[in-house]
């Protein structure tokens, strides 16, 4: 089940928690992989980790011209893109009163833009290959909000709204666009929470701990594979319980 | 008829399945061929890579119909 064999995937923010599991689950499932993320060390360890059908691509996706250029590099590089994870993200939190312009357009840039962009750089290749697989990390705060996170929370929630859209426009062509929306996962984007935080939100989990970037890559993989041809247009949430959308 | 005409009436055939007397000069894609919105994308996409040009969004908006076609890419190319 879930053989990627053949497939080329391209994963943006490969070098955090979760884009690294993705890339690893992904690859283990004999897909080739680009991982792209703005840091190259990180990027190029992993690369070396996962050996053959691994290539690093460096990009900031705050600069579109660069975003723009990424989906045409990739398919250079592995000779098409099969399969994409949006999953790079950015937050500058702050409360909503004192929300600076560049806070909230800096965080709708990189979550909302450049992921409307990628998709749109590599639907010529998988309109013509009659197959693809386009995989939007939202977040359980773009479905239910969360306090200081207006303009990440916006940027999730127009990620969902956005790959239902495209999924409607591509659905005959074999291509199908899902998210996925973790709840609290062990990375180092909620590393910065402290431990008075994490307990008030695993208090709000009935699960009763945190996930790990692992259990994210596991629904990405699935998203991403033949036998989730049926399934567009969803988010896939992945939360431990807590929310149950 | 000209070598641009029958390269994109050879597209369209190929592309949406219909029959090569159907493509006249003013035969719309999409209210005579049986088209949809995103086939026409896909033909403006095979226009391209055929011709090796360029068709910007604008400009493919307004090929609507065969003769649309083959001017805009007799002009461009």
């Amino acid at each position: 089940m879930f053989d990627l064999t053949g497939k080329n995937a391209l994963i943006t923010g490969a070098s955090g928690g979760i884009g690294g599991a993705i890339a690893r689950a992904l690859h283990g499932a004999g897909a080739s992989v680009v991982l792209s993320g703005t840091r190259v060390e990180p990027l190029q360890a992993l690369a070396d980790e996962l050996g053959e059908r691994a290539h690093v691509l460096t990009c900031n996706l705050s600069d579109m011209a660069a975003v723009e250029a990424l989906p045409k590099q990739a398919a250079e590089v592995l000779g098409s893109v099969d399969i994409l994870v949006n999953n790079a993200g950015i937050t500058r939190d702050n409360l909503f009163m004192r929300m600076s312009d560049d806070e909230w357009q800096s965080v709708i840039d990189v979550n909302l833009t450049a992921t409307m962009k990628l998709c749109k750089g590599v639907l010529r290749g998988m309109m013509k290959a009659r197959w693809g697989r386009i995989v939007n990390i939202s977040s359980v705060v773009g479905a239910i909000g969360n306090p200081g996170q207006g303009n990440y929370a916006a940027s999730k929630a127009g990620v969902i709204g956005m790959s239902k859209a495209l999924a409607y426009e591509v659905a005959s062509r074999g291509i199908t666009v899902n998210a996925v929306a973790p709840g609290f996962i062990t990375t180092a984007m909620t590393d910065k929470l402290t431990d008075e935080q994490k307990t008030g939100l695993l208090a709000q989990v009935p699960a009763g701990r945190m996930g790990t970037p692992e259990e994210i890559a596991a629904a990405v993989l699935y998203l991403a594979s033949a036998e989730a041809a049926y399934v567009t247009g969803a988010t896939l949430h992945v939360n431990g319980g807590m929310a149950m959308l | 008829m000209s070598d641009v005409a029958d390269r994109v009436k050879k597209i369209v055939v190929e592309h949406l399945g219909v029959e090569e007397d159907k493509v006249t000069e003013n035969a719309s894609f999409i209210d005579d061929l049986g088209a949809d919105s995103l086939d026409t994308v896909e033909l403006v996409m095979a226009f391209e890579e055929e011709f090796g040009i360029e068709i910007p969004d604008d400009a493919a908006e307004t090929i609507q119909t065969f003769g649309d076609a083959v001017k805009f890419i007799t002009e461009a190319s």
